[in-house]
């Protein structure tokens, strides 16, 4: 039972609620969680590859890489949300539309 | 002793860590910890030469290493190389840098960055013993750029003094030059061999890996490094300017161990010198110690003499190594840093009293200018007999350190001298027994300016003081250690250390070359070294003597006018006075030069390319009216056309931009869906 | 069942259930908590994976790291006192849509690919290959992703301070 399939299967269960939370949430923090679960379903993907299909350890390599970038993603995106939060005293995205139009 | 001499070399560094950090809030501002790190590595390094002793075997060595990067296809180690040279310059570098610690406790007391003038101490003395112990050429590249940031740092030390600041830059620039000859050359080791390890260049090279014109390439490079560093002709010119720094570094740094690491790294290299290499560095050294000895003798900078004395006493080793009298040049490179190092403690002793009554009588003036002094004999009685010492030390007087390794170059060149069938080669001894006068001629001329004579400031003088305690006892300890049988033991001749335990433990290393050649790379005939022994060892006694009594007969006795007699030969005394115009020279061919070239580079640029590009310009603009005619007509109305059509479009579109970001990620995802099934269906 | 594929499940299913509070729940404190479950989660799955460095690698970055950062925001971003405060949410329907969109995407692709065959490694542990990979093969991206660190970090620095300057 702990084959690839199942993997796969959790990965885009994972895959479907992280997008579905950054439609959902209003809140800039929440789209933000949403894009982390994306990003470890990716990872799942990758490694679980890495482990049953036979591409060496280069599918570990790539989840690596990609954990780094989504610790600078995380800590850009909270520096913008800060930012934003001082200037506006709000982080609601559906308030932010000044580009509409 | 692998362990001890891993010791002797991080002690330093934690010391170095501990005052740079927390310094300034230890009592007594952190001293003792530099002090006391030290102290214990020269403490474990007398141990290592007491037993070196003991083993009495010239060809001791002992090697240890470590994996240190491992990467695919390139792996380097790093290691330790013990043999009893390491040994004995481990020995020489803690005892000099403890004996200069101590002495700055009182010559650097009250200065503001007093902490962190121990801190860099520390990290001279830890990157200076590393590069005495590391097994790899790469290892000593690493430490020999930190003792050079060292001494950029310690030169710059009253940074707040612009002559200081650009005295280190100076040092730092100078010394990249021969740095990146020392980096080129350590690529073409590394190509040819694959390897840095001092023992498997040495194998490899035996073999023919390495050979013909790249091994006196490689050879001549590495030298290059060794000329920055030890100041050779023509990269000598920072030197003098480091005399900036306090003179404790001076002492330790730019005398003792630093530029001594040129001729230590020569030795360490000797094995691949190929006879074409050897004559470049026997040239270079020779040319240097007479050259630079003859400006020694016009200056009239304390520490400025005692440094074109250095830098003439490098050359002298050089020189050694070019010609092959190894032993020799190592044993200079010892002896010379007890002398060198007391004569330059001996005039920071002279400075700190001038420099001490100049405040007390507020007289404003440059505390090194010897014109200023004069009678400090009766006055700084310690200073002046510790002195003497020195100067009849370096002049190469019988019963005295200097006198037995002058002695041994100068008999080892004119030896191999005497066993070349050109007779160019007999230059090298001739540089050599000249700079021998002079040398000793200038030595005499500063004693007797100093310290005897009438003082030339009566107010001056009269508070002029002894120094403390601290500062005096390593003058004596340096005094004591320039006494002759200190190198002769277990005989006590005073004619030749031939039978010391010195120059027994260091013997003529194996050579590489010689391995690959399959004969010796220069041949000395036996008939030629007992001439040259004998003979050599009365010229030069009679040479020194020629020059102590020279500078009597002009200083002391006055029998003949030092003015009228500067005054014949007028020329030659500015050219000397003005070190060869030397720093004029480079500023107007390099600095000029590059400036010059920088303006044709801007001349070039403004009539040859802007030219080029004003007249396409103008080529351009003839079509560009004909292309605007058409362009009005056809081009714009076709455009306007769509443009109109573009602006219907986007009034009904724009409705659709609601700034709501979700919504855009919506519409993204949707259409990626859509593509997606499209392709797979 | 075999004990490690109950645990195995167990597993499967407390992370995926973790990920349905973080997307369903209102409380965005509740979110972050779940997440945290999740990214353990995971942890433990790259356990099953033979990738202990990766599971490692998992909890140091994104459990010390991301959901610090995320804890931070909410805290900073709602006030202390105010944590429990509800989310607006945007409408559901329109949200869902978007998710089954893509679940169904992800199910066509799943079952309509070509896969390639399927290895049985044995378990091993891969911390030794992934060092030398990194600084081997892996070596350009290694150092490129040291520099966007770096921006990155500069970058959050410059953000968050822009404020002052204005002052």
């Amino acid at each position: 039972m702990i084959q690839l399939p199942s993997f796969l299967i959790i990965s885009a269960i994972v895959f479907t609620l992280g997008i579905f939370t950054i439609l959902y949430k209003k809140n800039a923090v929440g789209i933000l969680m949403g894009v982390e679960l994306i990003l470890n379903s990716v990872n799942l993907n990758f490694i679980a590859f890495a482990k049953y299909v036979d591409v060496g350890i280069n599918g570990q390599l790539v989840a690596i890489f990609i954990i780094i970038l989504a610790a600078s993603e995380a800590a850009i995106a909270l520096a913008i949300i800060l930012s934003l939060y001082r200037e506006r005293a709000t982080i609601d995205v559906t308030l932010v539309d000044e580009m509409k139009d | 002793m692998i362990q001890i001499a891993l010791f002797i070399w991080l002690l330093p560094l934690a010391a170095f860590v501990i005052n740079i950090f927390i310094g300034k809030r230890l009592p007594r501002k952190g001293d003792w910890v530099s002090i006391a790190a030290i102290g214990a590595s020269l403490v474990l390094s007398s141990i290592l030469l007491f037993r070196v002793i003991t083993g009495y075997n010239p060809d001791f060595s002992l090697h240890a290493s470590l994996h240190w990067i491992n990467l695919g296809g390139f792996k380097l180690d790093m290691g330790f190389y013990i043999d009893n040279l390491a040994v004995i310059m481990v020995t020489m570098v803690s005892l000099v840098s403890f004996l200069i610690h101590v002495y700055s406790i009182g010559y650097m007391d009250g200065d503001p960055l007093y902490n962190r003038f121990y801190a860099y101490l520390s990290l001279f003395s830890f990157s200076m013993l590393g590069l005495v112990l590391w097994d790899n050429l790469f290892g000593i590249y690493m430490m020999w750029e930190l003792v050079g940031i060292c001494s950029y740092l310690l030169i710059g030390f009253y940074f707040t003094k612009d002559s200081a600041a650009n005295a280190g830059k100076k040092a730092f620039i100078v010394n990249r030059i021969g740095d990146f000859g020392f980096l080129i050359g350590l690529l073409v080791v590394f190509n040819f061999l694959g390897t840095f390890n001092l023992i498997d260049i040495q194998q490899d090279i035996g073999r023919g890996l390495l050979s013909g014109g790249w091994l006196t390439a490689a050879g001549i490079l590495l030298f290059a490094g060794a000329v920055g560093k030890s100041a050779q002709f023509p990269l000598h010119v920072w030197l003098p300017d480091a005399m900036e720094g306090p003179t404790p570094v001076s002492a330790l740094i730019h005398a003792a161990t630093m530029v001594a690491a040129g001729v230590y790294l020569m030795a360490r290299l000797s094995f691949m010198l190929s006879f074409d290499a050897m004559m470049v560095v026997a040239f270079i050294g020779g040319f240097t110690a007479l050259f630079a000895a003859t400006i020694a003798i016009t200056q009239n900078d304390i520490k400025r003499v005692l440094a074109y004395s250095t830098i003439s006493q490098l050359g002298y080793m050089i020189m050694a190594m070019g010609v092959g009298a190894y032993t020799a040049g190592f044993f200079h490179l010892i002896t010379h840093a007890m002398f060198k190092a007391g004569l330059f403690l001996g005039s920071g002793s002279v400075i700190h009293a001038v420099s001490h009554s100049m405040k007390k009588i507020g007289m404003e003036g440059d505390p090194n200018d010897i014109r200023n002094m004069g009678g400090f004999k009766n006055k700084m009685p310690i200073t002046h007999w510790t002195f003497v010492i020195y100067a009849l030390a370096i002049s190469g007087i019988p019963f005295f350190s200097g006198f037995l390794s002058k002695d041994a170059i100068l008999g080892g060149t004119l030896a191999f001298a005497m066993s070349q069938s050109n007779p160019v080669y007999y230059l090298l001894p001739i540089f050599g027994f000249v700079a021998a006068i002079i040398t000793a001629f200038y030595m005499f001329r500063l004693i007797i300016k100093t310290f005897y004579g009438k003082p030339q400031l009566k107010k001056l003088y009269e508070h002029v003081h002894e120094s403390p305690l601290t500062m005096t006892v390593p003058m004596m300890t340096l005094a004591f250690l320039c006494l002759y049988f200190i190198y002769t033991l277990p005989s006590l001749g005073p004619v030749g250390a031939e039978n010391g335990w010195l120059m027994h433990l260091i013997q003529k290393p194996f050579s590489a070359v010689a391995v690959q050649l399959g004969r010796p790379v220069y041949g000395i005939t036996p008939q030629a070294e007992h001439f040259a022994h004998v003979n050599g060892l009365i010229i030069s006694i009679v040479f020194a003597l020629t020059g102590i009594v020279l500078a009597f007969a002009f200083y002391f006795w006055k029998t003949i006018n030092v003015e009228k007699f500067t005054e014949k030969i007028k020329p030659l005394y500015t050219l000397s006075l003005n070190k060869y115009y030397f720093d004029e020279i480079y500023g107007a061919t390099f600095v000029k030069g590059l400036l010059v070239w920088n303006q044709i580079l801007a001349w070039f640029d403004q009539n040859v390319i802007d030219g080029l590009v004003n007249l396409a310009g103008r080529v351009m603009r003839v079509f560009s009216v004909f292309d605007g005619l058409f362009d009005q007509y056809v081009v714009d109305g076709l455009v306007n056309a769509v443009a109109d059509i573009t602006l219907g479009f986007g009034r009904g579109i724009r409705k659709i931009q609601t700034g709501q970001i979700q919504n855009y990620i919506l519409g993204a995802l949707l259409g990626m869906v859509l593509i997606i099934i499209l392709t797979m269906i | 069942m075999e004990p490690n594929e109950i645990l195995f499940l167990f597993i499967a299913v407390a992370t995926v259930v973790s990920a349905a509070i973080v997307a369903f729940s209102s409380k965005i404190i509740h979110s972050a908590f779940a997440l945290l479950a999740s990214f353990m989660g995971f942890a433990a799955l790259y356990v099953y994976l033979s990738a202990g460095f990766l599971a490692v690698t998992q909890i140091l970055i994104y459990v010390g790291g991301i959901l610090i950062l995320i804890l931070f925001g909410v805290m900073m971003t709602h006030g202390i006192y105010d944590t429990a405060k509800k989310t607006a949410h945007n409408a559901l329907s329109v949200s869902l849509l978007g998710g089954l969109a893509i679940a169904a995407v992800l199910l066509l692709i799943i079952t309509r690919s070509p896969w390639a065959p399927i290895l049985h490694k044995p378990f091993q542990p891969t911390t030794q290959l992934i060092g030398a990979a990194i600084l081997t093969n892996y070596l350009l991206p290694f150092e490129i992703i040291s520099v966007l660190l770096l921006g990155a970090l500069i970058g959050a620095v410059y953000l968050a301070r822009a404020e002052d300057k204005q002052k």
